[in-house]
């Protein structure tokens, strides 16, 4: 018998979650190790999405590689690119017209709400609520209705090229925009309305998947997950990039870092997100959509480091230019592989039954995972 | 670090035809990083740390391997830098010491983020900082992965991404983009091949 153990004490047990489980979003595989019903520790088998993102990178021009980015992280493919062009840019000193940054901002926003929405609808069907997503997804639908009519694609938008925009937005861009702004507003009260205060969705999300500010920050926790610890840090504001200094809006912040916090602080980015782009579309300037960049792109030989603050945290981009048409190395720090790393930390002592909730709220799509 | 590397003749790119290799190989083009952070580094690591520069407002700092964990842990606990984001690793298989390992490093409180380099040869094992930041777990495991770098003291130095048995190292520069472990492909797939 090991040291500590009782005479009433079980077997640990080992148990697979996945890869082909409908919570785990994808193909991730928890082996978890069980007490009874106790998770007393959990490790991930990943990789089973990758693609060698990092290596096509290394094959392609800078302008060819673009269309990648949007499959990593698939639901939310404008921030992807939006990550790279601004961190191809900065290798290359090109300076983007303010209309672009203000179209970029709009679309990445736009973006988020989307990402989020998934996450709402997703995570709320894992947990056994099963109405959110029919909502979430009919108020997505409309998101990907502007994006299709921007750029003709719903979900890998190819939305943004190096140096700005490739397409000048329709006529009625502005006003889509704020139509879906008025009304998404009140759907956003309705999900509050159904869950927030519903007694089932707090008591399996309330005190669930605790992971407090220090811990976040050792293992480089970022996004809703770190403020809802309490961290108010958001790359929006603390170093901003494509003009966010110019919106006013705030960082939602909560303390008790468990899975119902985080809940709260995503749906204040919804409130949030809807505030930027109202902004951004009423001061929308008038001008060039594309900057100064050559049609072989070639940035001076040198490295930078850009990161976004994306739906799920701060996605980042170290670009190695060693003078020619192709990145000699380009590294993607990708928010949800960070993340995911937590999970054993953010499992272990509670039920198997909220490590589905745990998944959920840490929001992680494979697709960034792997690469 | 200016050569072009990348496997020849199977590169479908279009338009990624090497060039031909320059005479004076061009460098990029840094200025110097001073402030009260370097001072304090200069001084406690002295000639440990071999450059200060800034390019493109980003400030990195070259050190020698041996003395890339004590910079880690002295910057997280005398200077604030407690959140690692990124390690990674850049391979110049022409140079001397083929490997160049970079972490990356914010500070909350200061708001500002730097990056730390140093290079390291094919035979010799950095430490690990997993000691230091816990978050250097996975990312140390994805360096081992892709470039086949040993992280001395790891916890679990295992493949993270790529099949464990997978032999070969995929980010490295002399692995060509269509290569693959045959072997695995047919004992696993069951296929002759993945292309």
């Amino acid at each position: 018998m090991a040291a500590g153990a009782t005479f009433l004490d079980t077997n640990e047990i080992v148990l697979n979650m996945g890869p082909q489980h409908p919570s785990t979003h994808g193909v991730l595989r928890v082996i978890l190790k069980l007490d009874g019903e106790t998770v007393r520790g959990c490790e991930c088998v990943i990789g089973y999405l990758h693609r060698g993102v990092e290596k096509i990178a290394e094959n392609r021009t800078y302008k060819q590689f673009a269309p990648y980015v949007d499959r990593m992280d698939y639901v939310a493919a404008v921030s992807n690119a939006l990550g790279y062009c601004l961190a191809v840019e900065t290798l290359g000193a090109v300076e983007v017209p303010e209309r672009a940054q203000a179209v970029r901002v709009i679309l990445s926003e736009l973006n988020r709400i989307a990402s989020h929405l998934l996450w709402l609808g997703t995570h709320a069907l894992d947990i056994g609520a099963i109405t959110p997503v029919f909502y979430c997804f009919r108020e997505r639908e409309e998101v990907l209705k502007i994006f299709e009519r921007y750029c003709g694609a719903r979900l890998t938008t190819h939305a943004f090229r190096i140096g700005g925009l490739e397409y000048e937005t329709y006529d009625a861009f502005e006003k889509d925009c704020i139509t879906f702004c008025d009304w998404f507003d009140k759907k956003v009260d309705e999900y509050e309305e159904l869950l927030t205060t519903n007694r089932i969705w707090v008591g399996r999300t309330k005190g669930v998947g605790i992971i407090d500010a220090a811990k976040c920050k050792e293992y480089g926790v970022t996004g809703p997950v770190l403020r809802a610890a309490g961290v108010k840090w958001d790359l929006r504001k603390a170093q901003p990039y494509s003009g966010y200094e110019k919106y006013d809006f705030d960082i939602p912040v909560c303390h008790n870092s468990d899975t119902y916090d985080r809940y709260i602080v995503r749906m204040q980015e919804f409130r949030q997100s809807v505030r930027i782009i109202r902004q951004a579309v009423d001061s929308l300037p008038q001008g060039p959509i594309m900057g100064k960049v050559s049609k072989v792109y070639k940035p001076p030989i040198g490295e930078a480091y850009v990161s976004i603050e994306a739906p799920k945290g701060e996605l980042g981009y170290y670009v190695v230019s060693d003078g020619s048409v192709q990145a000699y190395r380009l590294r993607i720090r990708p928010p949800s592989f960070v993340n995911l790393q937590a999970l054993d930390e953010m499992c272990r002592g509670s039920l198997i039954a909220d490590v589905v909730a745990i998944i959920g709220t840490i929001d992680i799509v494979l697709g960034e995972v792997d690469r | 670090m200016a050569e072009e590397t990348k496997p020849g003749g199977e590169t479908p790119a279009a338009g990624a035809k090497p060039e031909p290799p320059k005479k004076a190989a061009p460098v990029m083009q840094v200025t110097p990083w001073e402030g009260p952070l370097v001072d304090a580094l200069k001084e406690h690591f002295g000639t440990q740390i071999k450059e200060f520069s800034v390019y493109r407002n980003q400030s990195f700092l070259v050190a020698d391997l041996a003395a890339a964990i004590p910079i880690l842990e002295y910057l997280k606990l005398e200077q604030e830098f407690d959140y690692l984001v990124d390690i990674t690793a850049v391979d110049y298989p022409k140079k001397e010491k083929r490997f160049e390992v970079v972490w990356i490093l914010y500070s909350f409180a200061r708001n500002e983020r730097i990056r730390i380099k140093a290079d390291v040869a094919e035979s010799e094992s950095p430490a690990t900082a997993v000691g230091v930041h816990i978050g250097a777990d996975w990312l140390e495991r994805e360096v081992f992965d892709m470039f086949g770098i040993k992280f001395e003291g790891h916890p679990n130095m295992t493949r993270i991404l790529m099949p464990d048995e997978w032999k070969g190292y995929p980010l490295r520069k002399d692995y060509s983009i269509i290569q693959q472990d045959q072997e695995w492909v047919r004992e696993n797939l069951k296929i002759e091949s993945a292309q």
